[in-house]
């Protein structure tokens, strides 16, 4: 019965790289019953259900097109108004949830944390792939508003770059991942944070290519758009529009760089997050 | 390390921090971090200061546990005891890995199974069924293994009926059963369990402690257990500890250490902390009508205050409650400024309460004193549970003798 598998230490010091991958995947059962957990206990004692995952992305679209698309005239590329913003709203929601989502890890799971240890990483994880559930909703949303837009004859086409699709998913989960466990360790101590993340995340929109292409800013304000250009998530989502839709503003320097910056904040979050879920109940 | 040791403990030591964390805390963390660039300790831990809550350090630092040393054999049933706050939830939390020790090392063989409550995780929404599973996984089972038990524990906990119900409409009692059921059935060669039997109904409890006494002694697992109900620690447990501010004081045979906690859990009888430079409270002391901090039940108790008024100051305000053993607060009194003129000198000003025919209860009882400025409405210091002491009824008899717990206290009666 005792083996040497079974033999444990807790030490003051843990190394910080230890990312306990192993204990992670002993969990795994745990992962997917968190999922489940957050998936139905969305909509029990509600009329519509998983349509609501529907309600958001789509009155949103209507409003954009409406006050950014007609009212402000910016340009969407050539694209039919609605399925560019859909697009970006899509792929922006899935990143944004994640990341809001994990910023706040510690404080909503501060009860059981303090109560039983598992591997804390399973928490950001499974907010990640329950938030996969739901952008995978929201994306037949979109495929039927393309279908819609393709038999009524606009103007757009798919591109080879709708092969990267899993690529785009993968960068948009890791990054709102990495930052939103940067942030959750830091707002254990300074809860200052947790108000940044709010409006933070919003403003952060605009600094994306949601409801304008690149292209478009690169031209009206060429002095400023490297702060649009730097961001990582500008390249991810104008992959992701260049993939779907044909146009926007694709290379394979810019999603080289997204991809970079997504595994650096990866690397740092985890590590970050594992150092202060050691001690966290304390402080919390 | 041998190979019969299931749990071995090296030197672990764990500091609090008291007071407030946030505030000012990323200057303190710059602090930190320049004293060890230098090669110098941190300048906020001082190592050598036992955790006694009566009286303040200096530092903000506390040690909830200090360089605690001991081994446990495989199949042992160990016992930790102790006043609140002398550190035993915070080994279980290091020994369950919720949080980290300061310092030291712990080693050990066999998966932890740690109850430190029950019913974690549990989600309103979802079914009895479906959280046994989530439940069963947050505590370390793999699926599997779940499905295996799961008649076992559906049965242990009386819910067949209810299985599919949303846990939300069960009543507490289910709720409770069912959680218990989901631990008590993990596979694991460890078990932590933390006072969760002061839960449940008395048949529920009887039937959880029968579970764990078939743990320990049925299937050699290794059980710890963190109890105040000394009854139940010495059916349950061969071994004990007894922890005081942080410190095993007494390793041993369970029935020992029993003793030892006995007869060492009367806390002195008197508060004392220096004056200073802020109005505080200097001395607080319980006089009883006999020795030994006992008071025989109908006699006049004294209780006496010491304030130091470092400058003149109006509208204080000063009481003091009596708190029962279930932390019932029983009898308030108090005296203000403002109905007759109170801590007016500076220096030490010396109070005195009598309460002329004290009708409490036999049983133990303790102080909680506040010291208030009521105009500006300033709460300036509370000092919680100290001077204990314990009513005995000596003088009184009745004919079937006086039973524990017949009432909280004993009023003037006369039949006509």
């Amino acid at each position: 019965m005792y083996n040497e598998e079974h033999s444990w230490t807790i030490e003051a010091k843990a190394s910080l790289f230890d990312l306990k991958l192993n204990e992670i995947w002993a969990y795994r059962d745990l992962l997917w019953l968190l999922v489940r957990r957050d998936f139905v206990s969305f909509y029990k004692q509600t009329i519509l259900g998983p349509l609501w995952f529907f309600i958001q992305p789509l009155f949103t679209t209507i409003i954009f097109t409406f006050i950014f698309g007609n009212l402000a005239g910016i340009s969407t590329d050539g694209l039919p108004k609605p399925l560019f913003y859909l697009a970006g709203i899509t792929a922006w929601n899935y990143f944004a949830d994640c990341l809001t989502k994990t910023s706040t890890v510690f404080r909503d799971n501060a009860g059981i944390f303090g109560k039983v240890y598992f591997p804390r990483l399973i928490m950001p994880l499974s907010i990640v792939v329950s938030n996969l559930v739901r952008f995978g909703v929201q994306m037949i949303l979109f495929l039927i508003m393309m279908g819609y837009y393709y038999f009524t004859g606009a103007n757009f086409n798919i591109s080879w770059a709708i092969c990267l699709f899993p690529v785009v998913v993968i960068l948009m989960a890791l990054l709102g991942l990495g930052t939103g466990m940067i942030i959750s360790a830091m707002t254990t101590k300074y809860r200052d944070l947790a108000f940044l993340v709010g409006f933070g995340v919003q403003l952060l929109m605009y600094a994306t290519t949601v409801i304008y292409p690149l292209s478009e800013a690169l031209k009206k304000y060429p002095a400023y758009a490297w702060i649009i250009e730097y961001n990582p998530m500008t390249p991810i989502i104008e992959t992701f529009r260049y993939g779907f839709l044909g146009e926007g503003s694709f290379s394979w320097s810019s999603l080289g760089y997204a991809s970079g910056i997504t595994t650096a904040l990866l690397l740092f979050g985890i590590v970050i997050f594992n150092k202060v879920e050691r001690n966290f109940v304390d402080t919390v | 390390m041998s190979k019969n040791i299931a749990i071995k403990v090296e030197n672990l030591s764990k500091a609090y921090q008291l007071g407030q964390i946030g505030t000012g805390t990323i200057s303190r963390d710059l602090e930190r971090w320049y004293a060890r660039i230098r090669g110098k300790e941190d300048p906020f831990l001082r190592i050598g200061e036992s955790n006694n809550q009566n009286t303040k350090s200096e530092s903000d630092v506390v040690w909830s546990l200090k360089d605690i040393n001991f081994e446990i054999e495989q199949g042992d049933a160990v016992g930790i005891i102790g006043r609140n706050g002398a550190g035993k939830s915070t080994l279980l939390k290091i020994l369950s890995k919720v949080t980290a020790p300061t310092t030291g090392k712990i080693s050990g063989k066999g998966r932890i199974a740690s109850l430190l409550e029950v019913g974690t995780g549990f989600h309103p929404e979802l079914s009895g069924r479906e959280n046994i599973f989530l439940n069963g996984a947050i505590l370390g089972m793999r699926k599997k293994e779940i499905q295996r038990k799961l008649e076992e524990i559906v049965d242990f906990a009386g819910i067949e009926r209810y299985l599919d119900t949303p846990v939300k409409r069960y009543s507490s009692g289910m709720y409770v059963r069912l959680a218990f059921a989901v631990a008590a059935h993990l596979e694991s060669e460890i078990l932590i369990v933390d006072e969760v039997l002061a839960v449940g109904d008395a048949e529920f409890q009887k039937k959880c402690l029968g579970k764990m006494g078939e743990v320990s002694k049925g299937e050699g697992r290794t059980v710890l257990f963190v109890s105040h109900n000394m009854n139940a620690v010495n059916t349950l447990t061969n071994i004990s500890f007894y922890l005081k501010n942080g410190i095993i004081e007494f390793n041993g045979k369970t029935d020992e250490a029993v003793k030892h906690y006995l007869s060492n859990t009367k806390p002195s009888k008197t508060y004392l902390s220096v004056p200073n430079q802020k109005i505080s409270i200097t001395r607080v002391e319980v006089l009883t009508s006999e020795t030994n901090s006992v008071h025989n039940q109908g006699q006049p108790l004294t209780i006496e205050i010491d304030v130091n008024m470092p400058y003149y100051a109006e509208g204080m305000g000063v009481s003091f409650q009596i708190y029962n053993e279930e932390e019932t607060p029983i009898v308030y009194c108090y005296r203000f400024d403002v109905d007759k003129p109170l801590l007016r000198h500076t220096g030490i000003n010396k109070l005195k309460c009598i309460i002329p025919n004290c009708r409490l209860y036999m049983g133990r009882y303790y102080l909680h004193v506040h010291l208030a400025e009521t105009k500006g409405r300033t709460y300036i210091e509370g000092i919680d549970k100290i001077c204990e002491f314990e009513v005995q009824i000596i003088e009184k008899s009745i004919e079937w003798g006086w039973q524990p717990d017949v009432c909280k206290y004993l009023e003037d009666f006369y039949w006509e």
